[in-house]
């Protein structure tokens, strides 16, 4: 949808998911790369397929000159860097539109190109510290957590090419470009979902709870969220409404024809159950048997199962149970892609368009060229 | 309000969306300047209004919920009754007027009220609509109801989160339905400008658990290359250490990480330790991986007697990575939160004059605003079907009398 959009991806990891969102959208999107710059390894690859790879020294006058050459012809130019450092000057905005005024300039910082913090440093462990999901993820009595694979680089990029997008649509009436100035902070507070709305509505403070889930009885019980079963985890909470009812029942009756005890659950009418008024011990009977059951099972068991049944909860996968999900498969969502001396299976286009999932291009190619390290164009 | 229009200006949407997935969407176009319209009924309110906390006063109430207020700023809400034949023309009418329809209902579902992208773009060829879901529009378990916390272990993402060789862990509320809306406004954009340039419209098939998973593209693109399976490892992360999380003075915590040997020698001279810089048990990453255990209790020492906010200052000073591990009272105070007015008060009838969050990048022309608070339950149908649509008063009051807005 986005043909004939060009957009220079001038970013490091922060940024490389911005460009590869507006590639799968159909935009033109060339990675400039430094001439020693690391592309082998998998993140690289993943996020940068989908676009041209040219390679660029930008410390040096004649890799700067060629830039302004091309992002007087861009649409887009993404960026990454330190605010107050040269390379900040060099992608300032106002010496770019002076070059190209119908240029947008998207700039991923930590924290944004002005405030207090604008120069501070950050990895993506400060910035998950420092947009509060940390503070939500690990046990309630242990060290706040981050996600181990990386995902401030995923909010921060993924709202860079929303951003790029709306100042697009704002040029299609002004005829200007303008700068796009993405905190990445401030990005991934959106993962917090409504979290920060209890210290403005109720005062209160959430905070990390770990591998259960509590604050729904009133009794003060808390409820299993992740238990151990054949070959790994499940999630599967013992919930109230009509859709906890349901999956109750449906628990209750696959345990039955599998033959497995059913303990306190033999004598329960879901149907009458409230978890709000539940007390510890009452949940502890119920979740003993459960617990006995799930420990029999595979994760794909209990993921097949639980849709045939309609009950909520999925198993915890990893990516080699990811890799091999039927329905992804169905829907063509890895996508293969020829490199210089191998297959590889990417994640395809995030999203289905008029049916089709676009597909992933060989451009010329960042995946072709890629393995000729250092290759200069 | 800004003085020159807003970018998305003159771009209707609407909303047949509920919960976090399809609203979020909305709120992120609205704060760019799009109208766009939240629509609910009375009989089935949006689920946000009153399953989730936090409430005004901590009483239930379907107009004084922080959660849907949260994710519903700067919209007009309407009720239609989608189940009344009045209700389902007057939704087409809207639809026809929008540039945009979000939904995300379960697969079929809106086609089977007659407001699907195939029965709506008959007379509307420009039509963008997204739908988003659990799974998707097909595919053996399009069908499948569930709450984004719960696919977001389906994803990988819990199972990467935790302590090495202890359990998965949850992350705070629906976190891959977060990911999914804001993939979705990508591709709603991106459909805008073809529009703009063809007059094309377009139907945007959304997965939640795909959108997941393109945070975790290089994990997974890993294991096709090498079979290596990604595993939880609490806050290590193989090219630094130190990197993790020590305990301040008080109940603070502080993020801090070492990237190489200078950026360690740095954050030993900070801490006191000058010592360390030159020690051959530190000198290399591989060194330091080993000796964790000694160096995570040398900077514990020191971070124990200081404030978090204040040891973050002297370590950035240092060039050291450092930031306070921020809880959410502190969001609304963070020096760089504040000087980049990401809260934004405003009036709302019943819950009060409380904070909704701006959006995460700012424009420089065509700046990003919270317009009002989140509507009330069918606060906007005068303005909506009697100004928008220009219903008469005759005709109005009889759709009224037929129940469309019940």
């Amino acid at each position: 949808m986005l043909e004939g959009i060009l957009v220079l991806d001038c970013t490091g990891r922060l940024g490389w998911l911005a460009g590869r969102l507006l590639a799968d959208m159909g935009a033109e999107v060339t990675k400039i790369e430094s001439p020693g710059a690391e592309i082998h390894t998998s993140d690289w690859r993943a996020l940068n397929i989908n676009k041209r790879l040219t390679r660029l020294d930008l410390e040096e006058g004649a890799g700067q000159r060629e830039l302004d050459r091309l992002a007087a012809s861009a649409d887009v130019l993404l960026a990454t860097f330190t605010p107050g450092t040269r390379e900040a000057a060099f992608f300032h905005h106002g010496r770019l539109c002076a070059i190209n005024p119908r240029l947008i300039v998207v700039a991923i910082t930590p924290f944004g190109l002005t405030g207090p913090k604008a120069g501070w440093i950050a990895s993506d462990l400060e910035i998950m510290a420092a947009s509060g999901a940390m503070s939500l993820a690990g046990e309630p009595e242990g060290t706040p957590l981050r996600v181990s694979a990386p995902q401030s680089h995923g909010w921060a990029g993924a709202q860079a090419a929303v951003g790029a997008l709306t100042a697009l649509a704002a040029r299609s009436r002004t005829g200007r470009g303008q700068c796009v100035d993405v905190s990445a902070q401030a990005a991934t507070l959106i993962a917090l979902s409504h979290a920060p709305a209890f210290v403005d509505v109720d005062g209160t403070t959430p905070t990390r709870a770990g591998a259960f889930m509590t604050g729904r009885s009133v009794k003060g019980a808390r409820f299993r969220v992740f238990w151990p079963c054949r070959d790994g985890f499940v999630n599967f909470i013992l919930y109230g409404g009509v859709a906890g009812r349901r999956t109750n029942v449906q628990l209750a009756a696959w345990m039955r024809e599998c033959g497995a005890p059913l303990g306190a659950l033999a004598q329960i009418d879901f149907a009458k159950w409230d978890p709000t008024l539940a007390t510890q011990g009452q949940v502890d009977l119920l979740e003993t048997p459960i617990a006995a059951f799930f420990s029999s099972v595979t994760k794909r068991q209990f993921l097949e199962e639980a849709h045939r049944r309609e009950m909520l909860g999925y198993p915890v996968s990893t990516v080699e149970d990811i890799a091999t999900d039927p329905q992804l498969a169905a829907r063509g969502f890895w996508q293969d892609v020829a490199a210089a001396d191998k297959i590889e299976r990417h994640c395809g286009c995030f999203a289905i368009v008029d049916g089709e999932r676009p597909p992933l291009v060989s451009r010329n190619d960042a995946q072709v060229e890629a393995p000729r390290a250092a290759e200069v164009t | 309000m800004s003085a020159s229009p807003q970018a998305l200006a003159g771009i209707g949407v609407v909303e047949f969306g509920s919960y976090a997935a399809g609203p979020h969407v909305g709120k992120m176009l609205a704060n760019f300047g799009a109208t766009v319209i939240h629509v609910e009924s009375f009989a089935r309110p949006d689920g946000f209004r009153m399953q989730y906390p936090p409430y005004k006063d901590r009483k239930p109430g379907i107009n004084g919920g922080g959660c849907f207020a949260y994710f519903n700023d700067s919209k007009l809400g309407i009720t239609l009754d989608l189940k009344n034949p009045q209700g389902v023309s007057l939704a087409r009418k809207l639809c026809k007027w929008g540039d945009i329809v979000i939904e995300n209902m379960r697969p079929g579902v809106i086609a089977r009220l007659g407001l699907g992208f195939d029965a709506l773009r008959t007379d509307h060829p420009g039509l963008i609509m997204l739908s988003t879901c659990n799974m998707g529009q097909t595919g053996p378990r399009a069908d499948t109801p569930g709450f984004g916390s719960q696919l977001t272990a389906l994803a990988g993402i819990c199972g990467l989160t935790g302590e090495r060789g202890g359990l998965p862990t949850l992350l705070y509320g629906p976190y891959i339905d977060f990911i999914a809306s804001t993939l979705g406004a990508v591709a709603v954009l991106a459909a805008l400008e073809q529009r703009r340039r063809t007059g094309a419209g377009a139907h945007i098939d959304i997965s939640q658990y795909e959108a997941g998973l393109m945070f975790l593209a290089g994990p997974l693109l890993d294991y096709h290359l090498t079979g290596r399976i990604a595993e939880r490892a609490g806050n290590d992360d193989p090219d630094a250490a130190p990197h993790g999380a020590y305990r301040c003075e008080g109940d603070g915590w502080i993020a801090l990480s070492c990237w190489s040997d200078e950026e360690f020698e740095a954050l030993a001279a900070a801490i006191g330790r000058p010592e360390w810089a030159c020690d051959a048990p530190y000198a290399t990453l591989a060194d330091r991986k080993i000796a964790a255990d000694k160096i995570d209790a040398g900077i514990s020492a020191w971070t124990r007697e200081r404030e978090a906010a204040a040891a973050a200052e002297i370590l950035q000073r240092a060039g050291v990575h450092a930031h306070p591990v921020n809880t959410m009272a502190d969001l609304f105070t963070d020096p760089q939160l504040v000087a980049r007015r990401h809260w934004h008060r405003r009036h709302h009838a019943v819950i009060g004059e409380h904070a909704y969050c701006g959006p995460a990048f700012l424009l420089s022309e065509t700046p990003g605003e919270v317009t009002a608070a989140a509507p009330l339950l069918g606060a906007d149908n005068d303005k909506v079907f009697r100004e928008i649509l220009g219903l008469s008063e005759p005709d109005y009051a009889a759709m009224r009398e037929a129940g469309a807005f019940a």
